[in-house]
């Protein structure tokens, strides 16, 4: 109870003080300083302004400086350092070590699937239950029910998932969910259908459209004509082409693999000790939290849209895709954009998931995890910084781009 | 949407049953979560979830009354008889499920299980004649004193759900120290209510000038708020841990409040500053002539009117703080474990009781149902926050 006491004693002491600081300096301003009375009284005034926004500020740029903008030097500085050599210069040789661990490049590549998969996976899900909801009257239950999971923490919801998850013995009544579904399939005609032919025609699909949209960015640089392509425009074209590329391998890949796998029926797996697929098993508690947030978002988007422009598009004959897809999605698609990038950050932070469920075991490692093991259990600061460091390389670009629009808003 | 243009959409069917499936979907994981924390450890391992929801039919050996113990035994008519319900165990009195259980069938070998109908009589042979019925009512009776154990009666029976809150009671109350959630709920309210007031109140007046006050070097602070919005804090934990231990506050309460509030910074002064930038510019120019201080103005005009936004960031400030696991492993936790928090104790329980499943979910519900609470009756304010925070 003591701690609870503390508690008391810190709100008191911290919101009086702030209070009281707020409070006070403004009176030594005021009234001592640079009153505003006698000969000076209007240079008074002019002065005290121009130290006043300082006074407001201090300690949010204190707080700011010490606990955020502090440690990434301080980060990057004993990324270069060796802490049992009493914190000698020692170059590159953190990174060397680390891109030498065989464990830090399967974090990167897992960290690289969760970046492709978790935000589109969110984004479009989002997007699905957003734009269904608004078209019913129940639609605002209907959206606080999928909002729900951004309340829970991550680590109940690891929870959650465990208890879906689980496995028991053969011989015993199936409590997880996935199992006791896996069950059901015992190898016939609705194995196939469900199992081989509906994901591989979603894959297809998916291939379809990202080959569709990687050669929409890639178009104006092969035949040019009326699109002019801007000097930042080039670059960013060719980025999503070949991410695109890279897209539709991954996705032939996995139609092979799974035209020819052969599954398991009625044995009970263990599914976050399946390489490769458990990584997706994670990743489905991450997506079940974010659509939420994506769908919120993106129903306001879709509110936003000027209702003249789809009375046009419907007077015009278009159908309800069409009128989603060529009049609704331009429109939303900055919007689309910003939750992309927000749900992008979520994920390369993303650590209690995967330190809950599998700690990193069965090839499931993510970057923050990795950094946690190496900060906290090896006890080398030297490489947990360097790890550190590359989340924060992997950050910066969404930082740049952030900076610049809310510069550009400001304008 | 379609309606506008005067037709009415025949996809309405499909809408409607689309988002029950999604919403279903949703539900599902923590509706799972919430019936298991109400269930026993033996109901838990015996079958799924959702089956609990439904009577279940299960197959079951129970046994008459010994009829060597004195007093099971009378003699009626000329008859030695046993009677009483199958569902009394030594004595014990029938559970509450037990108790409406209903027999569909049942036999008196473990062949032949589904011989006889509720109320049939049973031959076993000698002139013995064993009678049951749905209930579990049973007469044992022979011509002759019966002897050895009681009979053995192969039932079939129907029990109706049943849910227990007993798991709450270990969990919240009674439990031993390795399993308890009070403590570790106490410790989490102890993070959490602080780290959310001090830096909405820093943060406050730092976004009124931001907002309305002109000097120079305005837009470069804003710039380095909003980078910093972004910035890991993984990147933090070093070099923090490295200045709490040197200026003395270790690891403890007071570092993770630090830690939360400048955490919390970048997002509570960009909410407050993009919701201030929009009030309007005659109220505070008023006051400026009528001669009020900036301070008066802050605390008497700006500070009400931001309510909407400071209540959306209290918001989001409480569910991180609350949830949060890796800054209070990293800045409260120490080896005494006197201070653990709620997340914490949920990922010790995951690596000590993986199978407990009773324990687990009682403990996970425990934790996300103040979350969950402060979700429902302020939801409004969250979705606020949430537009004013990334749409833009």
């Amino acid at each position: 109870m003591d701690a609870a006491f503390l508690g008391l004693v810190t709100i008191v002491i911290g919101v009086g003080g702030c209070l009281g600081y707020f409070y006070l300096s403004n009176q030594l301003l005021d009234k001592v300083l640079f009153p505003a009375k006698g000969v000076n009284a209007g240079r008074n005034i002019n002065r005290a302004n121009m130290i006043r926004p300082w006074i407001f500020l201090f300690p949010a740029i204190f707080a700011l400086g010490l606990y955020l903008a502090y440690p990434v030097f301080a980060t990057l500085w004993y990324s270069v350092t060796d802490r049992d050599q009493g914190g000698a210069f020692v170059g590159f040789a953190n990174y060397s070590q680390m891109l030498d661990e065989p464990k830090f490049w399967e974090a990167l590549r897992n960290n690289i699937l969760w970046l492709i998969v978790v935000p589109a996976a969110s984004t479009a899900f989002g997007l699905l239950a957003a734009q269904l909801t608004d078209r019913i009257k129940w639609g605002s239950i209907a959206k606080s029910m999928i909002f729900m999971p951004m309340a829970i923490s991550f680590v109940g919801a690891s929870v959650i998932f465990k208890l879906i998850y689980d496995t028991r013995p053969v011989d015993q009544k199936q409590i997880g969910v996935l199992n006791a579904v896996w069950l059901q399939f015992d190898g016939g005609v609705g194995s196939f259908l469900i199992l081989r032919l509906v994901p591989i025609s979603i894959l297809v699909l998916f291939i379809l459209l990202v080959a569709y949209m990687a050669w929409g960015a890639v178009r104006p640089l092969i035949k040019p004509d009326h699109v002019k392509v801007s000097k930042l425009g080039m670059p960013l074209r060719v980025f999503a082409g070949l991410v695109g590329v890279y897209l539709v391998f991954l996705s032939l890949q996995s139609i092979m693999g799974l035209a020819t796998v052969s599954l398991n029926y009625g044995v009970p797996q263990t599914w976050l000790t399946i390489p490769f697929w458990n990584s997706f098993f994670l990743m489905i508690v991450l997506i079940w939290i974010q659509t939420g947030f994506a769908m919120v978002i993106l129903s306001a988007a879709l509110r936003g849209i000027p209702e003249e422009t789809i009375e046009a598009a419907i007077v015009d004959g278009a159908n309800p895709f069409q009128v989603f897809f060529k009049i609704k999605m331009p429109q939303i698609a900055g919007t689309i954009v910003v939750v992309w990038t927000t749900i992008t950050l979520v994920v390369l932070k993303v650590f209690d998931i995967v330190f809950a469920m599998t700690n990193g075991q069965w090839e499931t490692q993510v970057l923050a995890n990795y950094m946690y093991d190496k900060l906290f259990r090896a006890n080398d600061w030297g490489v947990g910084s360097a790890s550190a460091m590359v989340i924060m390389l992997l950050v910066s670009p969404i930082l740049i781009w952030n900076v610049y629009n809310a510069r550009k808003e400001m304008r | 949407m379609d309606n506008i243009a005067g037709t009415k959409s025949s996809l309405t069917w499909a809408v409607h049953i689309s988002v029950v499936l999604l919403v279903a979907l949703w539900l599902f994981p923590t509706v799972g979560l919430l019936v298991s924390s109400f269930r026993t450890a033996d109901q838990i391992a015996s079958s799924g979830w959702w089956q609990s929801l439904f009577p279940t039919e299960q197959n079951l050996t129970l046994r008459t009354a010994n009829p060597g113990v004195d007093g099971n035994q009378a003699l009626i008519d000329g008859v030695y008889t046993v009677s009483g319900n199958l569902f009394v165990v030594e004595g014990r009195a029938p559970s509450a499920e037990e108790s409406d259980a209903k027999i569909s069938v049942w036999g008196v070998t473990s062949r032949a299980i589904a011989d006889y109908q509720p109320g049939a009589t049973a031959d076993l042979g000698d002139g013995k004649t064993l009678t049951v019925q749905a209930n579990g009512d049973y007469v044992w009776s022979g011509p002759e004193e019966l002897t050895g154990r009681g009979q053995r009666a192969f039932v079939t029976a129907t029990t109706p759900p049943e849910f227990t809150v007993k798991n709450y009671e270990t969990v919240l109350v009674s439990g031993a120290s390795t399993d308890s959630m009070a403590k570790a709920f106490f410790n989490t309210m102890t993070v959490t209510i602080p780290a959310t007031i001090i830096p909405i109140v820093i943060a406050a007046f730092a976004a009124y000038a931001l907002a309305w006050m002109d000097f120079p070097g305005r837009a470069i602070l804003i710039a380095c708020v909003v980078a910093l919005l972004v910035v890991p804090l993984q990147l933090a934990l070093i070099p923090l841990l490295r200045l709490h231990l040197g200026i003395g506050i270790g690891k403890g309460y007071l570092g993770v409040w630090l830690a939360h509030t400048g955490f919390g910074l970048p997002l509570a002064v960009y909410l407050l500053r993009n919701y201030m930038v929009g009030l309007p510019r005659d109220i505070i120019e008023n006051a400026r002539v009528d001669g009020a201080t900036e301070f008066q103005i802050f605390t008497k005009i700006i500070l009400p009117l931001s309510f909407p936004a400071l209540a959306s960031f209290a918001i989001f400030q409480f569910l991180w703080t609350w949830n949060d696991l890796l800054v209070a492993k990293v800045f409260l936790i120490d080896s005494s474990g006197q201070t653990t928090v709620m997340t914490n104790q949920i990922v010790e329980l995951l690596g000590t009781r993986g199978g407990n499943w009773e324990i687990l979910a009682t403990a996970a519900f425990v934790s996300i149902s103040v979350p969950l609470l402060v979700f429902f009756a302020m939801q409004k304010y969250l979705v606020r926050g949430l537009l004013a925070g990334s749409v833009k």
